[in-house]
């Protein structure tokens, strides 16, 4: 029989060591007692030397399960690990079994100490001692953890209260950091601790955040169970909050609605004044633009995208709608359609800030699919709707041709959307009498899977281009 | 006016700042202060560090700067018209109460919110003065969410931003006809363009420069937004739908569902009722389905006549007693889409249940060491050594799953 004796502080490097040292020896898990520092030694046991017998290696999974399960409290938790452990060895599948029996029981005790863990971060509560001889604020708590999470939690505190000292005292282990140095010490008793001014206005705050008219207490008691009450200063409050809590909503709910006070209409009178960013454009069409209702589309878009450009351009160049960064940004032709059509442009001489730039629709419209807005083509009622916009656009610019990108943009124009692929590359006359030259929608372009397709689509837009360009010249 | 004390300040100030329902202080950036130059830390997932009765917990100091406010929003308690006491913390007063309940680890954070006074760009000017006092002056490496003034200075909201982990705007209501009704001051377009703007500059924040040099990240735990349940007439598909648009067009991190609850002094224009703390729920239990189980809306809305949610029993039970025909399922076959869509099944349990029948077959008792809540699941599965028979078809389904009936309590 051999005996492992595992020390309360440094318990996880302790029972690692030794279970290497067991498990490289080949020693079966019936062959251990293993103690913690709560057992005394067993007589009748003797401490052997232990051949190692080569390497031995586990999932790294396993590892971190370990480090975790050893300051579970129950008396069992090293046996169990090191039981795990052996049939491990010949099968590092059992890692991810999550039906096996001592895998979840392993992973519940796991979880138990995690929990006790995350408690311990949360209800820990300091209360400032004094000022150290060295200048730095003091500060202690007392605490009574389930499991022997002190030291595992420790550097959690390390992590976020360097600049001052501080101790957590509990009945088994207590952690103390002073002058940026953490140590740990065996258990204390229950400290008296000096009033701290802090804890009434944080017993005045937890009073105050309480709504009374949705009482919910067992969702509190689920997360904050009763045994940290005791060393939780605000906790003593709850019953009162508690019992109070029907009469105030009686109270709300009874109380006559009360006449404004005087000075409102002088506050409100400040309203006016404000002038906000984002409050939009001030001439009178692109105004009138954004604040359009005529369909539905300005219900679930973020704005409307108005044209832009000189208003002396010769060439108007409309698009479908705006896309989605369109719509974030409130310029047309901002998104990926756009950059393929300066790229284009670009080649063929046209310089799109020399044009004036709009959509046929002004909204954005599309489906939400989870975190992702998918484009949706409008229908021939949202067109028309929009038309009158377009119409204004045209009149105030009144340009020599106007460039219809896709079937949305010439059934605006022309009347009809139809054939495209069969009308591109002709100029049309639009209702007002404008000649309208009809091309894709370079969205279309970015759509073509097909490298072939794609090269020749790239090359009509480019030939419809220059046709606008020579056109125009 | 009054001079109120500290502890006086405080009362009126959380007192007006709970009905927002945010407290989360996870998914920012990792940081500490081992260096002992500075106070706190932020470890990714969020710590509550207390709670109240109401079951709420509290992670931040959830504070309004002032309750002073010239809006006249008919929901809420610091409306113009509304004879609440007023108060307003100073700058200093909200960086003291800050660092010295960190320090006594009461809190992960502030949440700081305000009524508007003078103008909007005044108020978040103050808004972003406390932020940058902590994080400069008192290097403060703890959790911020500032909840931004809509009509605020896009250069307000860039410097917000830097110094915060998370940004809020409150969309206040599920429609816009409804904020119009009920929050005259309020324009929803305004609201939108906001929210637009902070996923913009987050979204810029991300990106690398040619030199590979990243930016300083932008509002890292993103942006949040609230919807008050209840107040208006809007149906269950309304808000779902409201909040799918929100999460796909501004790539919120949360939206939040807040019951409209009485108020001190509330306005006429509002019914007093109990709050519907069911209904608030069951549209969690459907956000989260449609954000990580794959759901689509219109599969979740579409079980009831009236677009809303079925408030005895959970959305994904309510849709698997409709779709009967495509259970049960059997756990060691079926897709993980599927295995999701059992009621009972988390993700984490179909995680376990796909990592597990790699090597054998999974029999009833294994899904319970799994974590499964049988309870729900066993109608709708099949596994070894276990099969509902004709469970699924038997009439009286609906009747297992729901509460027993209760004593109506008045208000």
């Amino acid at each position: 029989m051999h005996h492992a004796n595992i020390p309360s502080i440094g318990a996880a490097s302790a029972w690692r060591k030794d279970a290497r040292r067991f498990l490289s020896a080949g020693v079966p898990p019936d062959q251990i007692l293993w103690g913690d520092y709560a057992s005394s030694p067993d007589l009748f046991t003797t401490q052997t030397k232990l051949a190692p017998r080569g390497q031995v290696s586990v999932p790294q999974s396993f590892v971190t399960l370990a480090q975790t399960v050893v300051w579970h409290s129950d008396p069992e938790r090293f046996a169990r690990l090191y039981a795990f452990l052996w049939r491990l060895k010949d099968d590092p599948h059992l890692m991810s079994d999550r039906g096996d029996t001592d895998l979840s029981r392993l992973r519940q005790m796991e979880r138990n100490v995690r929990r006790c863990q995350h408690k311990m971060k949360a209800f820990v509560r300091f209360r400032e001692i004094g000022t150290s001889h060295t200048g730095r604020r003091s500060f202690a708590a007392w605490f009574e953890p389930t499991h022997n999470t002190v030291e595992p939690t420790a550097d959690f505190f390390v992590r976020r209260f360097s600049d001052m000292d501080w101790r957590i005292l509990t009945p088994d282990v207590s952690a103390i950091f002073e002058n940026g140095t953490l140590s740990f010490q065996e258990g204390h008793l229950k400290p008296d601790l000096p009033e701290d001014a802090g804890e009434q206005l944080w017993i005045t705050y937890f009073r105050n955040i309480f709504n009374p008219a949705r009482l919910k207490v067992k969702a509190m008691q689920s997360e904050m169970p009763k045994k940290y009450w005791e060393n939780m200063p605000e906790a003593a409050a709850i019953p009162d909050m508690i019992a109070g809590a029907p009469a105030r909503a009686r109270s709300m709910a009874e109380a006559a609605p009360t006449l404004p006070p005087a000075r409102m209409s002088q506050v409100q009178a400040q309203l006016s004044n404000c002038n906000s960013a984002w409050d939009g454009p001030r001439e009178a069409l692109p105004a009138a633009i954004s604040a359009c209702t005529r369909c539905p589309l300005h219900r679930t878009a973020t704005q409307a995208v108005a044209g832009e450009g000189p208003s002396n351009a010769a060439l108007m160049i409309v698009g479908e709608q705006p896309g989605d960064d369109e719509d974030l940004c409130g310029h047309p032709f901002v998104g990926p359609a756009g950059k393929v059509f300066d790229a284009i442009a670009s080649e063929v001489g046209l310089n799109r800030s020399d044009a004036y730039v709009t959509n046929a629709v002004k909204h954005f419209k599309f489906t939400a699919r989870g975190r992702r807005r998918i484009h949706q083509r409008p229908v021939s009622s949202e067109i028309d709707h929009c038309r009158g916009w377009l119409d204004a656009e045209i009149d105030q610019i009144n340009p020599k041709l106007i460039l219809a990108m896709g079937a949305s943009a010439t059934e605006s124009l022309t009347g009809s959307g139809k054939d495209i692929l069969s009308r591109r590359g002709g100029v049309e006359t639009s209702r007002s009498g404008l000649p309208v030259l009809i091309t894709l929608h370079p969205s279309y372009l970015l759509r073509v899977s097909d490298p072939k397709a794609r090269l020749r689509s790239h090359a009509l837009f480019r030939e419809d281009l220059s046709k606008a360009v020579g056109f125009l010249t | 006016m009054v001079k109120h004390t500290l502890d006086q300040k405080l009362a009126i100030l959380s007192d007006a700042a709970k009905y927002d329902a945010s407290c989360a202080s996870s998914g920012s950036t990792r940081r500490h202060s081992r260096d002992g130059k500075g106070l706190g830390s932020n470890e990714g997932s969020g710590i509550c560090h207390a709670y109240t009765p109401d079951g709420r917990c509290i992670s931040l100091l959830k504070i309004l700067m002032t309750n002073f406010c010239i809006y006249d929003c008919s929901y809420c308690i610091n409306r113009v018209s509304s004879n609440v006491a007023r108060a307003r913390f100073t700058v200093e007063e909200v960086v003291r109460l800050t660092v010295e309940f960190y320090r006594r680890n009461y809190i992960e954070g502030l949440f700081l919110s305000s009524g508007v006074i003078r103008s909007p760009d005044a108020t978040m000017s103050d808004m972003v003065q406390i932020a940058r006092k902590l994080r400069h002056d008192e290097n403060f490496r703890g959790y911020i969410h500032l909840k931004t003034i809509p009509d605020a200075a896009p250069e307000l909201i860039a410097e917000a931003g830097l110094l915060a982990d998370r940004l809020s705007i409150n969309v206040e209501l599920p429609t816009d006809a409804a904020v119009q009704q009920y929050a005259p001051e309020k324009k929803p377009e305004q609201i939108r363009k906001a929210m637009a703007d902070v996923r913009l500059r987050k979204d810029a924040g991300r990106d690398k420069s040619f030199s590979g040099k990243r930016p300083p990240r932008f509002a890292p735990a993103g942006q949040s937004t609230q919807m008050i349940i209840g107040a208006d007439g809007s149906n269950d598909a309304t808000v779902l739908g409201q909040s799918t648009r929100l999460y796909s067009s501004y790539k919120l991190k949360r939206v939040y569902y807040s019951a409209f609850s009485p108020i001190p002094d509330s306005s006429s224009k509002l019914p007093l009722i109990r709050p519907p703390l069911q209904r608030e729920h069951r549209l969690y239990q459907a956000d989260w389905l449609l954000r990580f189980y794959d759901f689509q809306l219109d599969e979740i809305t579409s079980v009831t006549q009236d677009g809303n949610l079925d408030l005895e029993i959970d959305p994904k039970l309510a849709w698997a007693l409709v779709h009967r025909e495509m259970f049960p399922l059997d756990v060691n076959r079926a897709s993980r889409e599927m295995l999701l869509r059992v009621p009972g099944f988390g993700v984490k349990t179909v995680n376990r249940i796909l990592a597990t029948r790699r090597y054998r077959t999974l029999r009833y008792e294994d899904l319970l060491r799994i974590g499964a809540s049988m309870k729900k699941a066993r109608v709708f599965i099949t596994a070894g050594g276990w099969s509902p028979r004709g469970l699924i078809d038997s009439a009286d389904l609906r009747a297992r799953f729901t509460p027993p009936p209760e004593q109506l309590v008045l208000l």
